[in-house]
């Protein structure tokens, strides 16, 4: 005869689990936020110190001090300014494919195949290409690479929100009186909103993840906050603490703009999903 | 002055043709309907007049004025869709109020105008609700709000009744039919449901495979169609056809049709007429009545068996065989009560129509 299995056990159990998966992907995350607070004592201590016995603000002092703090700012401009570029460009190359069947069927995947190309096969040459240029370690070299790396992204994303919008829509704005551009502004914006925000905050989150073209690119002016984390690994010794700090800035922006815009970033992503 | 003047206007997409050298003039005032079977090319030539489609050929003026080119919004027209096309992030009162906006009206003259068109509708308590909190009667008289308060020389619809259930198409049916009465604007109106075609129109435009087939009044279309097309696509239930040959009896004409039954025709003069030519015989449903005593000049008696009774109420549709086509006549309910049933049909013959197998052309 089988067993019969109450069902509060089952439930128990499913909770117990989810308990230790949540502690097994959250810990790490709290352990980088608890270091950022600690003591230098109470880093190396053995036995780990679980939770310091008061918060410690000098590491993010140190940091705001001797101007480190400033490469998140750069980290901001940099994919801030990228960001709303290939969003006003891209959105009007989608709508430019979708209406007006520019380039005819191909030319979306000839874009979106720009996407699929690994980084590191061209930093080398476009390394060169700035140097010849001379717009290393610049505000605005980093953001024209930014943009158009993220530029294949957005019109791939934005070109399947706007296949979407019903036609008599804008159809019926230009018998209204409106320009193609008052269209675009008045009637496609507002219908694909959801779309804008949630392509916007994932080109944010590429560019502001970027380390490898940073790297490459920045010498001393335009550090991004990626790059300057690993001035923190020494030969002899790490920088814990500053590398906690570091990192907790550097997860603030993403964490308000996925946590303001969450709204339409699940709508959003399932509008997209629903398109074949 | 005519408000619209179409002339040749050709237009095509790859290789199918959609419009084929139309010649059409509009009336100032005048209800237009464009009707016609899908893929007809009505829905095309109404987007080329709202600017929606560039004409491949042909011109197109709208008040005098060649607009081949002309942006829509610069042609001084209004347009209902189908599909309402309502903004659904704008309640009620801004999305009658866009076109106003686009154009840069003041803002006490929009106030003024959006009340009076919702007023007119009587879609006054709804104008601060959105688009999705609407029943589609509802949203299709937004949609047609938003048309009457810009004043246009020109007013297009498209389909607008052909997503709302019967009965509330037959209400805003009257509703268009009331404002055309009441603003006198030009209005051309896109269907393919030829009762809306017949009950609106002051001129049905019939158009068949890209071309107009027949233009007149709705009466014109109906008793004096031009083709056997014309003739079959206007009335309900459709016209009956029958082949039938020419034949000489006494001093006058007659049809024979393949049973053998010889229809005499009306004394009147037709041109056209041989001995023995084929010809398809057009005999509407409702010109076949109960034969009732007397003989009426023109009307031809006949028992018939009948096969089938659809009744529809006050009226009942019988099918019964002549010259062995199963032929409908529309009677009163009362007149007949079951198949296998012999009953006396009187057919009016003065108002068949014979049409050329051949052309497909009434003679």
């Amino acid at each position: 005869m089988p067993l019969m299995r109450r069902p509060g056990t089952v439930l128990a159990m499913r909770y117990a689990a989810a308990i230790v998966l949540t502690i097994f992907f959250v810990f790490p995350v709290y352990w980088l936020f608890i270091i950022s607070f600690k003591t230098p004592d109470e880093i190396f201590a053995f036995p780990p110190v679980w939770y310091p016995k008061s918060i410690q603000f000098a590491n993010y002092r140190v940091l705001f001090k001797d101007g480190d703090a400033e490469t998140v700012w750069n980290s901001l401009v940099l994919a801030g300014v990228s960001t709303v570029i290939a969003m006003a460009l891209g959105t009007i190359c989608a709508y430019s494919l979708v209406r007006f069947k520019t380039g005819g069927e191909n030319l979306a995947v000839w874009i979106i195949s720009q996407r699929m190309m690994p980084p590191i096969a061209i930093v080398f040459p476009i390394f060169l290409l700035y140097v010849f240029f001379g717009w290393v370690d610049s505000f605005h070299g980093l953001i024209i690479l930014y943009t158009a790396f993220s530029l294949p992204y957005v019109i791939w994303m934005m070109r399947g929100y706007i296949e979407d919008l019903p036609l008599e829509l804008e159809e019926s704005a230009l018998v209204d009186g409106c320009t193609r551009w008052e269209v675009l502004w008045k009637v496609v914006f507002p219908m694909v909103r959801s779309g804008l925000f949630a392509t916007a905050v994932f080109t944010f989150v590429f560019a502001w993840n970027d380390f490898l073209f940073a790297l490459v690119l920045t010498r001393t002016e335009v550090v991004t906050y990626t790059v300057q984390v690993t001035h923190y690994f020494g030969g002899q010794s790490n920088f814990w603490a500053k590398i906690a700090a570091m990192s907790v800035l550097g997860t603030i922006p993403v964490f308000f703009a996925v946590a303001t815009l969450q709204r339409y970033l699940v709508r959003g992503i399932s509008m997209g999903a629903v398109k074949g | 002055m005519a408000d619209l003047k179409i002339t040749n206007l050709h237009k095509h997409y790859g290789g199918v043709q959609a419009v084929r050298g139309i010649d059409l003039e509009v009336a100032s005032g005048e209800f237009t309907v464009l009707v016609g079977p899908s893929g007809c090319g009505k829905s095309t030539l109404l987007r080329t007049i709202a600017g929606l489609e560039t004409p491949d050929g042909g011109t197109l003026e709208i008040a005098g004025r060649v607009v081949n080119y002309v942006r829509p919004r610069d042609r001084d027209i209004a347009m209902v869709f189908q599909n309402y096309a309502l903004y659904p992030y704008m309640n009620v009162f801004e999305n009658i109020a866009f076109g106003l906006r686009a154009r840069k009206t003041p803002q006490a003259e929009v106030e003024t105008r959006v009340r009076r068109a919702a007023d007119m509708l009587g879609i006054t308590p709804l104008l601060d609700r959105l688009p999705r909190q609407l029943s589609g009667g509802q949203r299709q008289r937004v949609a047609i709000g938003r048309a009457i308060v810009r004043n246009a020389r020109l007013f297009l619809f498209d389909e607008p009744l052909s997503n709302l259930d019967a009965q509330l198409r037959d209400e805003m049916r009257s509703e268009i039919k009331r404002l055309h009465q009441e603003l006198g604007t030009t209005m051309i109106y896109v269907t393919h449901d030829q009762i809306e075609a017949m009950t609106l129109a002051d001129r049905i435009v019939l158009l068949r495979e890209g071309k107009i087939e027949q233009a007149g009044t709705p009466l014109d279309l109906y008793e004096r169609p031009a083709t056997r097309f014309v003739a079959g696509f206007l009335g309900s239930p459709q016209m009956n056809f029958i082949p039938a040959r020419l034949a000489q009896s006494g001093g006058g004409w007659a049809v024979k049709v393949g049973d053998g039954t010889s229809l005499a025709l009306p004394a009147r003069q037709r041109e056209g007429l041989a001995d023995g030519r084929a010809v398809v015989l057009g005999l509407r449903p409702q010109h076949v009545t109960r034969a009732n005593g007397g003989n009426r000049p023109g009307h031809q008696r006949l028992t018939a068996t009948v096969e089938l009774v659809q009744p529809t109420g006050s009226r009942a549709y019988i099918t019964f065989p002549l010259g062995g086509v199963p032929t409908v006549a529309e009677l009163e309910s009362h007149d007949v009560q079951r198949p296998g049933e012999h009953i006396d049909l009187d057919l009016d013959m003065n108002r068949a129509v014979l049409i050329d197998p051949e052309s497909n052309r009434v003679i």
